[in-house]
């Protein structure tokens, strides 16, 4: 099963997210999990020899549903690629900003916020 | 019913126009950030007790994505736009203290925006798109002030938030697979034709998790006490009040109740989140002497009743969750702002610094008064009333434990919050309060207005709900026959 | 000397607005080819990052200022809308593809599909002077040691003040 290589890759980065202390190997972290579930979305419409999902005159539906790749996932992953540039865009700045009033990337020296 | 996308096209609109014009003029992004949340309560207002689907670019719910306003999202609708309209009046002082206005107001429709969409759509991947956006806004907006609190909470915020979307995502993902379809409706009714498997039971754990984290139920709620607090006070109120809810809240009782249908497994799960959010977080908040983050904890235990109550799954028990999840964002939005009024006049939050400013600003105290009533739960406002509800749901369902636990957390919040008023707005004033001034009229403004709506829903919402007088302002009956209808939901929105 | 190498420099200027090229090409074919608004608007600001990294940050600034991308950024963002919103008064309901409905073009060609190609050049530029505002604001903030306190600065891209 191939899409245990996509929870794998999840793992990795959850992995990352929960127990490195340096805010970029964070960032990493969710950006590997971000791209984890791409990788998912996009094998969930694959389809081995599959055809481009253009429907032209003369085919019958039913074998050409069973020949095309389904592209709708493909529309998911576009979307939520960009969505992922903003929000790690965001974080990289959050990131500058937090070296900038900290002077250290660690995580365990930014305890303001207590109890 | 075309103005269903107008709830999404207004707001963003006018975030993208107040950056083009704002430069030129100065007054330019309160007043339309204000026009713009007043249209918004008016046009939610006139949608109350309507329901239909909408179709984007008249493509049919099957290959098209659909918009869906029923009873449900119609009560979410007004209570966001509510609070928003006074979190907008609120701002245009607060706001001064802070650089950017156009880039608050900016941000501000965007998360109203993404909020609107959310309790609108009707497609599982369309909901995850406006989830980003406002979640993504209001990440920027916690992290708005730039010092080392503010940053520290908003990068906390940002990771957390982004893993509950992965989930989500990866949620929406299994869904697709062993369903084939994103519409919502067309998941329902695949389901109730095919039964549960164990990819779309994944799925479910998935979304209670992700859904979870983001209404900052008990075992994910580590964000929002830092978070909250951070923001400046009328975001806090956004945030307390209605965005953990429509996107907490709303998106996992669409999901549980309309499209898998619940059975005794996850409302049990529910009912447990909800009970132990609600005495966990009332808890923590006993020993916090920022005000604010005082605020926060609460509504880690207020959202705990919400689902406590919904997880019930007797009408009743609906009926005291969504009753108490409308009130809640009227009194925990008019306490932050309380809170933000007196950060404004007196620069601190810490109760132990403050004292005796009741003489001093009268509305500021009166209003909290209310607001703090309201939430402790005393007869007649209107947080004793969906309180009262749920306990009786409790007991009448069979479930005493959970309504012990509901008495217990109610008796602590108001020795909570006696504290607040005692440190706060009685006692003996301090000598450096003495030239203390009540806030600008226009930041009290919408504080009187919200505690006027906490008095009225109390006195008024619930007889009008039993009586049928004024039928056509009862907005709490649609949205509980809406989750008790379960997967019809599916027929309904097929039907249409 | 400001920017990188001569070679970096002679390339830069050569190929420069091939990419542009390229990327308003990937914008306009959108709905015939792969690509669309998003990659071309993507294609278009890397041409004026290139610009970034060979020149130095005024030579792309002079082209697009700070405050022309932030208005393009806007605009982009409400052309979509509007075509967005013309679709109700035009066909009667939110995003529906009014052109293609009253006056469909010939398949395959580059005017057909009625309102997609002009989403497209809204995505376009909005994604496009987006991202180069990003770029532009994540380069130049440099954090440096002022006394014992940090401070945000902004420098050029060789890290002079």
């Amino acid at each position: 099963m191939i899409y245990i290589l996509c929870l794998i890759f999840f793992m990795v980065g959850l992995y990352g997210v929960l127990v490195k202390k340096n805010i970029i190997k964070i960032v990493l972290g969710l950006i590997i999990m971000e791209y984890a579930v791409n990788l998912f979305l996009i094998m969930l419409g694959y389809r081995e020899g599959g055809v481009a999902p253009i429907i032209s005159e003369g085919d019958s539906i039913t074998e050409f549903i069973k020949h095309s790749v389904d592209p709708l996932p493909q529309a998911l992953v576009l979307t939520s690629i960009v969505i992922g540039l903003g929000v790690i865009a965001l974080m990289v700045a959050i990131c500058i900003r937090l070296y900038e009033k900290y002077g250290t990337f660690d995580i365990t020296e930014m305890r303001r916020l207590k109890g | 019913m075309n103005m269903i996308p107008l709830f999404v096209a207004v707001p963003l609109a006018g975030a993208f126009i107040i950056p083009m014009l704002s430069r030129k003029f100065k007054w330019f992004p309160d007043v339309l950030g204000n026009l713009v949340t007043l249209a918004l309560v008016i046009m939610s207002f006139a949608v109350i007790g309507k329901s239909g689907v909408y179709s984007m670019g008249a493509w049919k719910a099957p290959i098209g994505i659909v918009m869906v306003l029923d009873g449900l999202s119609v009560l979410l609708l007004v209570s966001i736009n509510v609070i928003a309209f006074a979190s907008t009046l609120y701002s245009i002082k607060y706001m001064e203290q802070y650089t950017s206005k156009l880039r608050y107001y900016s941000l501000f429709l965007l998360m109203l925006a993404g909020m609107n969409g959310v309790v609108l759509s009707g497609d599982m991947f369309n909901l995850f798109v406006f989830l980003e956006i406002a979640s993504v806004a209001s990440y920027a907006l916690v992290g708005f002030g730039c010092e080392h609190e503010e940053l520290e909470a908003s990068f906390k915020y940002l990771v957390l938030g982004t893993v509950a979307s992965t989930f989500i995502l990866l949620g929406i993902g299994m869904t697709y697979g062993s369903i084939g379809s994103l519409n919502m409706a067309q998941i329902s009714e695949q389901i109730s034709q095919n039964g549960m498997n164990n990819a779309l039971l994944f799925a479910i754990a998935l979304f209670i998790m992700g859904f979870g984290l983001k209404a900052a139920l008990v075992p994910f709620h580590a964000w929002l006490p830092d978070a909250h607090p951070s923001a400046p006070a009328p975001i806090s109120s956004m945030l307390s009040g209605v965005l953990i809810k429509a996107l907490g809240i709303y998106t996992l009782v669409r999901f549980l109740f309309n499209v898998v249908g619940v059975d005794e497994r996850l409302l049990m799960i529910l009912m447990v989140l909800g009970a132990l959010s609600m005495v966990i977080g009332v808890m923590l908040a006993f020993g916090q002497w920022d005000f604010k983050r005082l605020l926060a904890y609460h509504s880690i235990s207020q959202v705990g009743y919400i689902i406590l109550g919904i997880g019930l799954g007797t009408p009743l028990g609906i009926l005291g969750g969504l009753f108490h999840l409308i009130n809640h964002s009227a009194f925990k939005s008019l306490l932050f702002l309380n809170a933000g009024a007196v950060e404004y006049s007196t620069g601190t939050r810490d109760l132990q610094e403050l004292g005796g400013i009741r003489e001093k600003m009268p509305v500021t105290a009166n209003t909290s008064l209310v607001a703090s009533m309201s939430i402790a739960g005393i007869p007649p406002f209107n947080g004793f009333w969906s309180k009262l509800i749920i306990i009786i749901a409790c007991v009448q369902a069979g479930r005493p434990v959970f309504a012990a636990l509901a008495v217990f957390a109610s008796i602590l919040t108001l020795a909570s919050f006696l504290k607040v008023q005692k440190y706060v707005f009685f006692e003996k004033l301090k000598e450096k309060w003495n030239d203390l001034r009540e806030v600008p009229a226009l930041m009290s403004l919408p504080m009187v207005l919200l505690a006027l709506l906490c008095i009225v829903m109390g006195v008024l919402l619930l007889p009008i709900g039993n009586t049928g007088v004024l039928e056509n302002i009862n907005i709490l009956e649609p949205a509980v026959k809406v989750i008790m209808d379960g997967t019809d939901y599916a027929s309904k929105i097929l039907g249409m | 000397m400001v920017g990188m190498t001569l070679i970096v420099k002679t390339v830069a200027r050569w190929v420069k607005s091939f990419i542009f090229l390229y990327g308003i090409y990937i914008t306009l074919y959108g709905h015939l080819t792969p690509g669309g608004g998003f990659a071309g608007g993507v294609i278009v600001a890397c041409s004026f990052i290139l610009l970034i990294l060979a020149f130095g940050k005024e030579k792309a600034l002079k082209r697009i200022s700070k405050a022309l991308a932030s208005e393009l950024d806007s605009i982009g963002a409400l052309m979509f809308l509007i075509i967005a919103l013309l679709g109700i008064f035009a066909g009667g309901t939110f995003f529906i593809n009014f052109i293609q409905k009253n006056a469909p073009g010939q398949d395959f060609h580059l005017l057909s599909a009625g309102t997609i190609i002009l989403s497209n050049i809204a995505i376009a530029v909005k994604v496009g002077s987006s991202l180069f505002m990003v770029f532009v604001i994540l380069a130049v903030l440099r954090v440096v040691k002022k006394g014992d306190k940090l401070e945000m600065i902004q420098t050029n891209m060789r890290g002079e003040e």
